[in-house]
């Protein structure tokens, strides 16, 4: 019926297909699996139910007078003004990491209340503020 | 004062040669002259010069901190070091578009110097398209970013460079990296020039090779600038975090070398020449790309700097036309004359260059995705999300084994056929025993024990017979130098992150604490006034296993203007590991939060990046 190139062809062709439609597919599939969401605090306040199983990111201020220390521990308050969260870490924390500077914890929820911080982040930017707490903050004057 | 009104009138004056250019090529390309005219070069050289002009009353008027100058005012303060206040040119937006400009004339002039053996029609179509480009940037330039704005009242005084940007790699970076950008855009030019001129054949190969090789090797060394200064500047102790920044570099710098090894199938089989042009015009797309993202601050990544929506507007619009425009003529232009209407043998080395492609092209695939997909959910979702590390190791770690196995095999086979006369057992052998030993040392480490020794038996593998080829001189050296490299660079990081180790507490002067057999002993504090900053040194004693001590003087620095706080590692280096330490202030000035860490082959690491590197400089200077 078809010649020998064209089965060859079209062996090659669906070949090409099924390695693409996997690699859309694990990709898509990784994706959707490794995705870390920004919440602020009050957002999570919000939440209908706690997973503390998904990684998140907690974005907020720094709240004035909340950090505290001890050997190997560090906790502080993330607030965007209107609800706080408090949150645990143990570990390095970057450069710009200050009490009233912006901060983007990620790790996982204990509760609504409580974040246990696998990793601080902060910006290069001694004025960056997290999109959420201007918004907050705007919100609130 | 001057200076800004000399720099923005060259600039103007660069613009207008510039529109002149375009129309004087497209008159040169009615006329039947065999040489390209003089005229054409010396315009060229001219529009050189205006921007080199512009560029140096820039550079002088931040050496002079003039705050009259609003670029300056924004990013330099008189208290700076020379040294910074130059290398700040480039440091901002406007100074950086216009170090992007000044490289773009300087590589159009070079080529048209270096392509004298070319089509004049040819060379003269490739000034055009490039003029179209630098076109482009300098209507960004004078219209969203002019690096010459003035500013009435005069401040007294400039607000100063972000302290982590002052920083000798940092200062370089972005000069070699725009080389290895800009150079793509030279390949675009030359590729939209050939596909109408229809001469895509092996004479271009060899000749555009020269210039793709170029553009790899200053991507190549940018990228590994960048990344060594973030290993020691961000204090992280990490050389590469997926941020949006890194992988928009990393994405021109995956197509680029997918087209470095397609056009080697086209000089020498004269073959994919529609995918050497796609991979040419994808090239400088994703470095355009790589400059909106970048610029327009839509990334939401942890080192973003001062940006403009407006920008990015720009620059996207003006991408948009780029990519349109290529693919309207390579909808005319392309030649109707097939591929496929030759045979590709199943096995020869074509057919491993395509699978080079068809994995670079995956790769390619996944940092894209990875990087663009939360922009995209933001807009169309409102949903903010990060892509972590995890997405991209995830994906692309199991396809580096195989990848590396094709590039151990790859090179050997021969062009059009490889017949196996027998099959080498050997060969196989050998790399089961290479899989036995990665096993064997990584057995006690890893969690995943199966994924990460065939990795490290894969590279292996390749070292092993990359050596083997280069004794034997067998094959084409350069290229067996830069797949060594890559072997062992997969290998280090390999090592690098199943052996790194890594301590963090919050210590008080005085302290002693043990971390694996390593006494840590925090001594003591000193504090200096340096030019523009204050700085706070600590003194760590570490003492190992063997009683051997280290010292280690990790750093935080109290910048004045801005107000800003950096914190220095301290690194020692050895061949087979770093010990890297870092500090950060906390609360008051008594505890220090301190990080310590070990990390295994890093310096193999930044020398394996440098053979991959040599290998291609070797090959740009080899005579054809």
């Amino acid at each position: 019926m078809y010649g020998k190139k064209v089965k060859l062809r079209l062996l090659f062709l669906s070949f090409i297909f099924i390695i693409v439609a996997l690699s859309v597919f694990l990709i898509l599939k990784s994706l959707e699996e490794n995705v870390v969401y920004f919440i602020s605090p009050t957002e999570i306040k919000n939440l209908p139910e706690i997973d503390n199983k998904k990684r998140i990111r907690v974005g907020g201020m720094v709240k004035k007078e909340t950090i505290q220390l001890n050997q190997n521990k560090i906790s502080f308050v993330i607030t965007d003004f209107k609800n706080d969260i408090n949150v645990t870490y143990s570990g390095a924390v970057p450069n710009l990491f200050a009490e009233g500077k912006g901060v983007v914890a990620e790790g996982y929820l204990n509760d609504r209340s409580f974040f246990d911080a696998k990793k601080i982040l902060a910006k290069h930017d001694e004025n960056y503020m997290p999109p959420e707490v201007k918004e907050a903050l705007e919100a609130n004057k | 004062m001057i200076s800004s009104h000399i720099g923005y009138y060259s600039l103007i004056l660069g613009f207008v040669i510039s529109v002149s250019l375009l129309f004087y090529s497209i008159f040169c390309l009615k006329k039947k002259n065999q040489n390209i005219n003089q005229n054409i070069f010396s315009l060229l050289f001219m529009q050189f010069f205006t921007v080199v002009i512009s560029f140096i009353s820039l550079v002088y008027s931040f050496v002079i901190s003039d705050f009259s100058n609003a670029t300056v005012y924004n990013n330099s303060h008189s208290t700076k070091p020379i040294f910074y206040k130059i290398t700040g040119t480039w440091g901002n937006h406007e100074g950086s578009l216009l170090l992007w400009l000044l490289v773009l004339t300087l590589f159009i002039l070079l080529f048209i110097i270096f392509s004298k053996k070319q089509p004049t029609k040819y060379r003269i179509l490739s000034i055009f398209f490039q003029q179209i480009i630098i076109l482009g940037f300098f209507l960004f330039l004078l219209l969203t970013s002019n690096p010459f704005n003035f500013l009435f009242p005069i401040p007294n005084e400039g607000l100063g460079l972000n302290p982590i940007l002052q920083d000798p790699a940092l200062a370089i970076h972005p000069p070699i990296l725009y080389l290895g950008y800009v150079g793509s855009s030279i390949i675009f030019s030359a590729s939209l020039a050939s596909l109408v001129q229809n001469n895509v054949n092996r004479e271009w190969a060899q000749h555009i090779k020269k210039w793709i090789l170029a553009a790899w090797f200053f991507l190549t060394i940018g990228i590994l600038l960048g990344s060594i200064w973030a290993y020691y500047e961000l204090g992280w102790g990490g050389f590469w975090f997926w941020d949006p920044v890194e992988n928009v570099s990393l994405m021109p710098w995956l197509c680029l070398t997918a087209l470095l090894h397609t056009t080697l199938v086209l000089e020498k089989r004269n073959l994919l020449k529609s995918w050497t042009l796609i991979l040419s015009i994808s090239t400088f797309t994703f470095s355009m790309i790589g400059t909106f993202l970048v610029r327009s601050g839509i990334l939401n990544s942890v080192h973003t700097f001062a940006n403009d929506p407006e920008r990015g507007i720009f620059i996207l619009l003006f991408l948009f036309s780029l990519i349109i425009l290529s693919i309207i003529l390579f909808f005319i232009y392309d030649s109707k004359e097939n591929d496929s209407q030759k045979n590709f043998f199943l096995i020869s080395k074509e057919t491993s260059v395509l699978i080079n492609n068809w994995f670079m092209i995956y790769f390619l695939s996944v940092v894209l995705i990875g990087t663009t997909y939360p922009i995209f959910l933001e807009v169309i979702a409102n949903e903010k999300i990060s892509i972590g590390p995890p997405f991209f190791n995830k994906l692309l770690i199991p396809f580096l084994a195989p990848f590396l196995i094709f590039m151990a095999v790859g090179p050997e086979l021969n062009w059009i056929k490889n017949n196996f006369k027998k099959i080498e057992y050997s060969r196989i052998v050998l790399f089961f025993i290479f899989l036995y030993i990665s096993f064997y040392i990584i057995n006690k480490t890893s969690s995943e024990i199966l994924f990460t020794s065939i990795l490290g038996g894969a590279s292996l593998y390749l070292l092993f017979t990359t050596t083997y080829e280069f004794l034997k001189k067998k094959q084409n050296i350069r290229q067996t130098i830069s797949h060594f490299g890559f072997g062992l660079f997969i290998l280090s990081i390999l090592f690098n992150s199943l052996f790194s180790k890594e301590f963090s507490a919050n210590m008080k002067i005085g302290e002693e604490l043990i971390f694996e057999k390593e006494k840590i002993k925090f001594l003591k504090v000193t504090t200096f006034d340096e030019q523009n900053f204050k700085s706070v040194v600590a003194n760590f004693k570490i003492t190992d296993e063997k009683k051997n001590i280290v010292s280690l003087y990790p750093e935080i620095r109290i910048y004045n203007q801005p107000n800003i706080l950096t914190s220095e590692a301290d690194i020692i280096s050895t061949i087979f590991f770093d010990k890297f330490i870092t500090i950060n202030l906390l609360k008051g000035d008594e505890t220090f939060n301190v990080r310590y860490q070990i990390k295994p082959f890093m310096i193999w690491i930044w020398l394996s990046v440098c053979l991959i590197s040599y290998g291609g400089l070797l090959s740009l200077f080899k005579r054809n």
